[in-house]
């Protein structure tokens, strides 16, 4: 791995001071707590989604629910990707309709995840609204999709990979742009 | 005409000749060779490394003529033995019509004439169209020129007709050949029962189904004082039960398949139906058992049961696919991969399980290189190695449990009467 | 967690790991059939062809309903109606099959091996659906998860398999699948119909497989029993005297059942012979999780088509096309 301080684009406060403000954007926006609910995306929007929730939860004194969605049985580029996909369980608590619904990721960049996540979340029910945040806006859109809530715009060539590192699943925290391998 | 075979390696368990050495054919048979000094005019067949061996000869094939030429014709098969290294066979008679009468025995000789190539020994059926019930004719078969009774393909359940034609063979001196199974017993079944019928599913033809027969025959033998041959003996009991008839001078004698000593049970678990035949592959202390069988002389014969059967019929489920495999053109390969390389048996015992052997169990003529009989040699390359490739094969048929297997040793001619019919 | 294999034949050549991957995977599917829209779009486009050479209900509608469920298009094809009854072989019809280009073929056929052979003629995902009496891959995994959601594990436990295991493919493959996985097997049955050699197939499992002298013996301390179905034409070829003596000797009732641990659980591959094999106060009890396995069903062979059939529109790498 290349050297962390040359490509790293934010550390663990940057990190913690980006969530901060999300959480703030969300519950102005939706003017409080009621009917939120935050679905993380696997895997790392799960933590993020937690994070936001905590957040919420010291500002305005209630925590929103969380879920968390696997969309791996909704990709359209199974045939594309490398590694073999796990399946792993979808978690929504609650019922989603009539909800405000916020997708939690840590990256946004083809949009294709973000696809996938609205058609499973439509098979849940009918949410009175989607949103969605996310950590990074790495730009490259193959989708008319765009995020209501961003911590960080980076600017990146299609070559590189932004590693979004959380304690959750890594050992330190930060964001890094590094060279595809 | 003359021909010499220079510096071939002779074995002729038949004299208990066992040496480098020239042999001299001279009209059609073989000639004294202490007078082998002119042979100037003679053609010369260098056998420098290679065996010279009297033909072998196969006292079990079916040449599924007539009836089923798709499947082989006399003179298809009667190549194809020649190929082997097989200079006499004796065809079963599980033919459409079977061969329970004289005409469809002189049918059969002038079929194999015509082929020119082994000689085809007819063995006539025991029971008319092999039904067990009425004998057949077997004393016109004999005129005409069968030399040994069999309803192969199926036992001769009713132990009274058994009995009885024991009996009435002893008089016309004609071996009674019995394929030993218990139809009750073996019902349905389609391989050995062991551990590997058991994990694959497959119904078991058990080791008793076999031994039940072979007991039963050994008995009716003995109370008849009648020759008795048991066809391809598979198990480990059959063997012992031989072994203990011999020892009491019952007049028994049995063959065992190339197959048999080759493989076990464990080869059918592909499911590939070229492992299935009648008796089945059966079990590695069975298939140990037969092997020290021909080594101490229990077993008198290898035969292959050559069964060739259409690629059409053989490529069906497991449990419909007919029974059999071809063996003509792989036994000697088989034999001498297997038995002289894998497992130390001498060269000398093996070939008198493919010549004399045989030629005993049947009274047949053949299976000597002594002066003056008939000049039938197999001479064959014991080392070369080949790869089995079934297209390549003079027979009909390609349904062999050796395609792709390496084996050791190659016929390298064979002549019947002094005449080369291979290659 | 990998799977590789084309197709699922037979648990025999499973590793612990690929039974563990195809449980695991079952796990999210079981999700999914618990939601309101119980359809995910994976196998959009694909096909996938039950070819059932033999009467079943059970099987093929669970594999119809998983196939549906991932968005692929089913096609049953039954023995009486298809071509095999005018006298097409095998090996054409199933050229013929091949012709149209399925994704996956679940094939049930009463002679073993059947999946075996036409896997190497057919480019397709061939999953045994049950062959003769060799294996039942697809029942054994879907039992195996619904033990292992119940009592946690599967090593460990001791499980009793009972009736006739001699023409039984679901026993063959649980004693297979439960012995890789470190179970206790125990067999039990009439003699007449366990094969001498059936001690020896679990080879050299985690697990142990022996044949109990005994029903009781074989469910004493049980923490699991399974009944096998027993079939009315087996009286016929002298392996029991009579379904009545059948049920009083080798069945499953209330009393035997206190046999085994307090919190055993009861299943049977289905359909039930109610009062031959297992007494009716045992199909309802509610240690009976004879339903609990038809649920599964949908669910496992969800997973092992989308194991299969994803793996084989799966490219080499081209690295990851998301983040």
């Amino acid at each position: 791995m290349s050297s962390a301080d040359n490509s790293r684009i934010m550390d663990k406060a940057g990190i913690s001071r980006a969530i901060s403000r999300l959480s703030s954007q969300i519950v102005e926006r939706n003017g409080g707590v009621k009917d939120l609910l935050l679905v993380g995306i696997r895997r790392r929007g799960v933590p993020l989604a937690e994070r936001v929730a905590d957040r919420i939860q010291q500002l305005e004194g209630e925590r929103p629910l969380v879920g968390q969605l696997d969309i791996t049985l909704y990709r359209d580029d199974l045939s594309t990707i490398g590694p073999r996909p796990v399946v792993n369980r979808t978690d929504i608590p609650e019922d989603v309709t009539d909800r405000i619904i916020v997708l939690v990721d840590d990256v946004l960049y083809t949009g294709r995840t973000i696809r996938a996540a609205l058609d499973e979340l439509v098979d849940f029910g009918r949410p009175r609204r989607v949103e969605a945040a996310v950590l990074i806006d790495r730009g490259h859109r193959e989708l008319p999709i765009q995020a209501d809530y961003v911590g960080k715009y980076v600017q990146t060539s299609d070559s590189e990979i932004v590693k979004v590192m959380l304690t959750e699943y890594d050992e330190e925290e930060q964001v890094l742009v590094v060279e595809h391998e | 005409m003359k021909l010499i075979i220079k510096n071939g390696h002779v074995i002729d368990p038949s004299r208990g000749v066992d040496e480098v050495a020239d042999l001299l054919v001279e009209n059609g048979l073989i000639s004294d060779q202490l007078k082998a000094g002119s042979t100037a005019d003679a053609d010369v067949f260098d056998a420098s490394g290679l065996v010279v061996s009297p033909g072998f000869i196969d006292l079990h094939v079916h040449l599924r003529e007539p009836g089923e030429e798709y499947k082989e014709t006399i003179a298809s098969g009667a190549k194809a033995a020649a190929a082997g290294g097989f200079t006499s066979i004796c065809a079963m008679p599980n033919t459409h019509p079977v061969n329970d009468n004289a005409s469809v025995t002189r049918y059969i000789i002038e079929k194999a004439r015509d082929a020119g190539s082994a000689r085809v020994y007819p063995v006539g059926a025991i029971t008319r169209e092999s039904k067990g019930a009425e004998l057949a004719e077997m004393a016109e078969m004999k005129a005409a020129g069968a030399v040994a009774v069999s309803d192969d393909g199926r036992p001769v359940t009713n132990s009274q007709v058994m009995r009885h034609a024991m009996e009435y063979a002893r008089d016309h001196n004609l071996v009674v050949v019995d394929h030993c199974e218990c139809l009750d017993l073996s019902a349905r079944g389609v391989m050995n029962e062991g551990r590997i019928s058991t994990l694959l599913g497959l119904k078991g033809i058990s080791s008793t189904a076999e031994e039940s027969h072979v007991a039963r025959d050994i008995m009716l033998a003995e109370l008849t004082g009648a020759r008795v041959h048991i066809a391809h003996i598979s198990t480990r009991g059959s063997v012992a039960l031989v072994r203990a008839a011999k020892a009491q001078n019952i007049p028994v004698t049995c063959e065992v398949t190339p197959h048999h000593l080759a493989l076990t049970d464990a080869a059918v678990v592909g499911f590939d139906t070229n492992t299935k035949m009648n008796p089945p592959l059966r079990s590695d202390e069975d298939r140990a058992a037969l092997i020290e069988a021909a080594r101490d002389g229990t077993i008198d014969a290898i035969a292959t049961d050559h069964a060739p059967h259409h690629s059409d019929e053989k490529m069906l489920e497991y449990d419909r696919a007919p029974f059999g495999v071809t063996g003509l053109e792989t036994a000697l390969g088989v034999v001498l991969t297997k038995l002289h390389y894998e497992h130390g048996i001498p060269l000398t015992r093996l070939i008198g399980l493919l010549t004399c052997g045989p030629a005993r169990a049947f009274s047949l003529p053949g299976g000597t290189l002594a002066p003056g009989t008939p000049a039938d040699i197999t001479i064959f390359d014991p080392s070369r190695e080949w790869i089995v490739d079934p297209q390549r094969f003079q027979s009909r048929s390609r349904n062999t449990p050796f395609t792709a297997w390496k084996l050791r040793g190659t016929v390298s001619a064979t002549f019947v009467g002094g005449r080369k019919v291979f290659p | 967690m990998a799977f590789n294999s084309k197709d699922l034949l037979g648990i025999r050549e499973l590793t612990v790991e690929d039974i563990n991957t195809f449980l695991d995977t079952a796990e999210s599917f079981k999700e999914v059939s618990a939601r309101a829209i119980k359809k995910v779009p994976t196998l959009r486009g694909k096909t996938v062809i039950n070819l059932f050479f033999e009467p079943s209900t059970r099987t093929r509608t669970s594999f119809e309903i998983a196939a549906k469920r991932l968005s692929a298009d089913a096609i049953n094809i039954s023995a009486s109606t298809s071509s095999l009854s005018k006298g097409e072989s095998l090996i054409d019809t199933a050229r013929n099959l091949e012709a149209m280009s399925p994704d996956a073929i679940v094939i049930r056929h009463p002679s073993p091996g059947v999946p075996h052979q036409l896997s190497g003629l057919l480019n397709a995902s061939i999953i045994n659906g049950g062959d003769g009496a060799h294996e039942h891959p697809t029942q054994a995994l879907l039992d195996a998860f619904t033990i292992r959601g119940h009592k946690k594990r599967i090593e460990g436990l001791s499980v009793a398999i009972i009736g006739d295991i001699m023409h039984s493919r679901v026993a063959r493959s649980n004693v297979h699948l439960l012995t890789k996985l470190g179970a206790h097997v125990r067999i039990a049955g009439p003699r007449t119909l366990i094969p001498p050699h059936y001690a020896s197939i679990a080879g050299d499992s985690a697990g142990s497989l022996v044949v109990s002298n005994s029903v009781d013996d074989a469910i004493a301390g049980a923490d699991v029993v399974m009944m096998l179905r027993i079939q009315r034409e087996r009286m016929s070829d002298a392996y029991f005297p009579s379904l009545k003596e059948y049920s009083i000797q080798y069945g499953l009732t209330l009393p035997r059942l206190d046999l085994a641990e307090r919190d055993c659980i009861v299943m049977h591959p289905g359909p039930v012979n109610r009062g031959v094999e297992i007494s009716s106060e045992v199909v309802d009890s509610n240690r009976s999780l004879i339903l609990d396995q038809v649920t599964n069903g949908v669910a496992v062979r969800m997973a092992i088509l989308f194991l299969l059939v994803e793996r084989q529109t799966r490219k080499p790498a081209q690295g990851e096309a998301q983040q």
